[in-house]
């Protein structure tokens, strides 16, 4: 091997980074060869000296050596080389500022055209700025825009013509263009000391070096050929691109050398210009852009970095990743909230690598034994000489044989491996959090639907990913830190983020609201998938002789002992005076000594986001029994719940005839008195509201009617219904819907509105042509009379589209827009740290926060703020209660 | 035409120029330098009121939702 040519491997701190522009001296010292021709390979496909596949730019080819440093390909890093052009090229990266400079600097003597008092002003700001830390462009612009301004020069009082400039880079002063050889020329001229006034450094940054006179050729390794099928070479898009800068640039200088014409000399430089900015940028607006054969435009450099897809937003910022998998979700109510139910297919395939050692060589043998094929067997020994072996049935006797401590196999994930599972858009911590795998038949990723709410996941087809992890600091990592129990708490408000939805909430309000007797027989089935030994003392005895319970016991069974808790429950009437344990409607929960007293269970027991119970349970036994808590009521509710059954239909909306009639006797009322206030409003004897104009006045009246009407109908349905009708079971205990969806189905849809007025869009004076010009009245302003179960009207239903259109526009704008919020949000605020002494600092040790929240407190460590936990030490001790 | 006192204020939480000893006593406890403190400009109209000077750290008695009361310290810049 050629040590002396290779780079080294050894580690370097980078001490700065310099940005200039690159000088023609610099191009041709880094360049390895000049690139003369354009053909790329021999009639042999060897590469052709001197063309833009040299065997010196580096190699791709395996096989061939590079010429350069020796190295085979895939170790060669690649080498510059050079084009000289014949005549020099604007960059069309540089015209903005190349513009500024060409307007600012006199055209004769190169000087830029200031006072020397105001260079030094200037120079003096641009190194006060600099001190600060601040960027100098407010400054450099104020110069440009400055020296613009004269007229003459100040230091040979030429007159200082207009400079046109017109797309892509031409530059046109007093109807004559300038050549990029005479701009370079000014360019040269001007001084040191002006360059630093413009706030360039004229050692990194020379103007001129904005016109090129010599082009670097990219490496062959950062436009590789690759060859087809059919044997095919196909070239890069720069390669095709430096093809024709090369071949123009051999024209150019023949038709040169042979004295041709002005005219063609000139519109052969137009093409070389041409060439280099598409090879540049190829979508320059007033530049067609180049093309391929096929007609499909060239991908250049600009287009490799710009963009979601672009080196730096695709390739640096994101990057895709091994040991993932990704797949359909779907709902398991049996399994903990820790685990995630894993296919088959997929546990086959991803591997842990595991070190074999004389303790487990036994067991890393069954490993290999059982190979690919049987489940959990492994897929890739990796011998002492990191060499990875795919396990086949033809080598594994021999594999088998030579295993030994040293070597590691690439083992298949089995029931109990540690993963992070994800789900799209990852806005919060826990969108990405460990659980524990379980290998389960079919194609889906399987999840306890009590996680739901943290990943926002439901089962509609939402896909979610999987991450293995690969060494054991990282599952150690992931499970004291981001197992699904560590964040039951939100740090968001302090509460459960993870709890009971949807069935996990109509189960446990029918069980404890309704269920008072229960056999021996369905108390056993109930708590079967819980650790549960034994049946507490039964609440009495039927006439038979049998034992029963009641749901209220059953729950208890699964409640820690040493609970105290108490609270309204989400049924509750909302009384002026809460008569706590004594409520009527069972709409208070106490619970003690791990035992429900009084009280349904609901949505403000175990709901995730409210779960009062759970957030006890959380914060005074800790995560481990939380967790436990949610994995046994998911799993008594489920059984609750079709012990009893729920189901919703289109009959569940039925309300008796009498109610019919008084919602509809309600809803004439309401339109009498809209039309009321109308005759009022036309007959000006309506008084205006304080700030209000007349016709906003009489609007709001309307509104205000209408909505109380609504109300008011609904109130009528919901009492119809009655408690046992189960949509208002589901409404009340807070397991889905709401009294407000009932009432649109049951009773009436009421007001459609647009920007929170009645719809008043459409013809001239009027909605539509089904009503009179200026007709103020409810119907002709989307107020629809029927509910969802009657039917709506066509011009009901118009409104109705109407109005939800607006509803779709709404939460489109708002996802984008909230979105970007928060992206500019956690991009100013991610480097911040909460130390140890509970300040928050960025990166260089910056106090941003003496304390945390100023009061230091994280929010899942503390409950609510409020001292209830001391208090009840206290209470226990004393046996007094604390004021 | 009557001077008003930004402090007054109910909106402009308290400041004060911290006299040396009790600048050591935070500074150590935080274990920083004055430039790792916030900063705040001379110009800024409490500052000038205050008549701080650059180099000065002013403290902040502010009103907390979470806390009652919080402390700043704020370094003096120009
Ligand atoms: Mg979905
Ligand atoms: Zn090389
Ligand atoms: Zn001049
Ligand atoms: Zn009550």
């Amino acid at each position: 091997m050629q040590m002396d040519n290779m780079v080294p491997s050894i580690p370097k701190r980078i001490g700065a980074i310099k940005f200039g522009l690159i000088s023609p001296r610099e191009v041709r010292k880094m360049s390895v060869t000049s690139i003369i021709t354009a053909d790329t390979y021999d009639d042999d496909g060897y590469p052709i000296d001197m063309g833009l596949m040299d065997l010196r730019l580096g190699v791709i080819d395996p096989g061939l050596k590079c010429k350069s440093c020796g190295s085979r390909a895939g170790e060669c890093p690649g080498h510059f080389g050079h084009i000289e052009l014949v005549a020099p090229v604007i960059h069309v990266g540089f015209n903005k500022i190349l513009r500024k400079i060409l307007r600012s600097v006199c055209c004769k003597c190169s000087s830029l055209l200031l006072e020397e008092g105001k260079k030094r002003d200037f120079l003096e700001q641009l190194s006060r700025q600099k001190d600060m830390g601040h960027l100098p462009d407010d400054v450099i612009n104020n110069v440009f825009k400055e020296a613009r301004k004269s007229k003459t020069c100040p230091y040979c009082n030429e007159e200082q013509l207009d400079i046109k400039f017109e797309k892509p880079s031409e530059y046109i002063e007093n109807g004559h263009k300038l050549t990029p050889t005479e701009i370079r020329d000014r360019f040269e001229n001007i001084s040191d000391d002006d360059i630093r006034v413009m706030g360039m450094n004229p050692d990194t940054a020379r103007p001129e070096w904005m016109i090129l006179t010599v082009l670097p050729v990219p490496p062959v390794t950062v436009r590789p050929s690759i060859t087809l099928e059919s044997g095919q070479r196909s070239e890069d898009d720069l390669t095709h691109k430096l093809v024709d800068i090369i071949r123009i640039n051999q024209r150019f200088q023949e038709n040169r050398d042979a004295g041709a014409p002005q005219l063609i000399i000139e519109d052969l430089w137009e093409l070389l210009q041409y060439h280099l900015t598409t090879y540049f940028d190829n979508e320059v607006s007033g530049v067609p852009p180049a093309r391929h054969r096929s007609g499909r435009p060239l991908k250049t450099l600009t287009q490799r970095l710009k963009g979601k897809e672009g080196r730096f937003r695709g390739s640096l910022s994101g990057k895709r990743v091994n040991f993932s998998a990704r797949t359909v979700v779907s709902p398991d109510p049996n399994l903990s909230i820790n685990e995630v139910g894993v296919p088959i297919s997929i546990a086959q395939h991803m591997t842990i690598p595991v070190r074999v050692i004389s303790k487990n060589l036994d067991l890393m043998r069954e490993y290999v034994r059982r190979g690919r094929e049987v489940h959990p067997g492994a897929n890739y020994v990796i011998r002492d000489d990191e060499r990875r072996i795919k396990v086949t049935d033809i080598n594994k006797e021999e594999l088998l044989e030579k295993l030994e401590p040293g070597w590691t196999i690439e083992r298949q994930l089995q029931d109990g491996d540690i993963v992070l599972f994800n789900r799209q858009p990852s806005l919060h911590k826990m969108s990405i959090m460990a659980h524990r795998i379980k290998v389960l038949p079919n194609k889906t990723f399987k999840l306890n639907p009590a996680v739901c709410p943290p990943y926002n996941a439901d089962f509609d087809g939402d896909e979610m990913n999987m991450h293995v992890l690969q060494t054991e600091e990282s599952r150690a990592e992931a499970s004291i830190l981001m197992q699904v129990q560590e964040n039951i708490l939100s740090p968001r408000f302090g509460g459960p983020i993870i709890g009971g939805i949807h069935d996990h909430i109509s189960g446990l309000f029918l069980l404890t609201r309704t269920q008072n007797f229960i056999s021996k027989n369905d108390a056993l089935e109930l708590l079967r998938k819980s650790e549960l030994r034994e049946l507490p003392e039964p609440r009495g005895h039927l006439e038979d002789g049998e034992p029963y319970w009641d749901g209220k016991q059953i729950f208890s069974q699964i409640l820690p002992k040493g609970l105290y808790v108490e609270f309204p429950a989400q049924v509750c009437f909302k009384c002026d005076t809460c008569k706590k344990g004594d409520c009527e409607y069972d709409a208070y929960v106490v619970i003690e000594d791990g035992e429900l007293i009084k009280g349904t269970i609901d949505e403000q027991a175990i709901g995730a986001f409210k779960g009062r119970v759970l957030d006890k349970v959380v914060k005074e036994f800790g995560t481990t029994a939380g967790a436990q808590f949610v994995d046994d009521f998911t799993r008594l509710a489920i059984r609750g719940v079709m012990h009893t059954g729920l189901s919703f239909g289109i009959s569940d909306e039925d309300i008796p005839l009498e109610a019919k009639e008084g919602i509809a006797i309600r809803l004439q009322d309401a339109e009498n008195e809209v039309s009321e206030l109308v005759q009022a409003y036309e007959n000006k004897e309506l008084e205006a509201l304080p700030g209000r104009t007349l016709a906003e006045t009489i609007e709001m009246r309307i509104m205000q009617t209408l909505g109380k009407a609504r109300d008011d109908t609904g109130g009528m349905a919901d009492q119809s219904l009655g408690l046992e009708n189960s949509a208002v079971i589901m409404a009340r205990s807070g397991a889905r819907g709401s009294i407000l969806n009932l009432t649109q189905m049951a009773a009436c849809v009421g007001q459609q509105a647009v920007r929170g007025e009645r719809i008043r869009r459409g013809y001239a004076d009027r909605t539509l042509p089904h009503f009179d010009k200026g007709d103020l009245g409810a119907d002709a302003h989307g107020f629809v009379k029927a509910s969802y179960k009657s039917g709506l009207n066509p011009t009901e239903y118009f409104f109705h589209a109407i109005g939800g259109r607006e509803g779709l526009v709404d939460t489109a704008v708002r996802t984008s827009q909230s979105g970007y919020l928060q992206r500019r949000l956690v991009n100013a605020l991610q480097d911040l740290e909460v130390q140890y002494d509970g300040s928050v600092r960025e990166t260089r040790g910056v106090i941003v926060q003496f304390k945390y929240g100023e009061d230091g407190i994280d929010s899942t460590k503390s409950d609510y703020s409020k001292p209830e936990a001391i208090h009840r030490v206290v209470r226990s001790v004393t046996g007094k209660e604390v004021v | 035409m009557s001077k008003f006192s930004l402090l007054d204020h109910e909106l402009i939480p308290h400041h004060e120029i911290m006299d040396e000893d009790d600048l050591k006593t935070v500074l150590t406890h935080y274990n920083v330098e004055r430039e790792q403190l916030p900063k705040i400009k001379v110009t800024d109209p409490i500052a000038l009121e205050l008549g701080a000077e650059p180099g000065n750290v002013v403290k902040v008695i502010r009103k907390s939702q979470t806390a009652g009361e919080a402390l700043y310290y704020r370094y003096v810049i120009e």
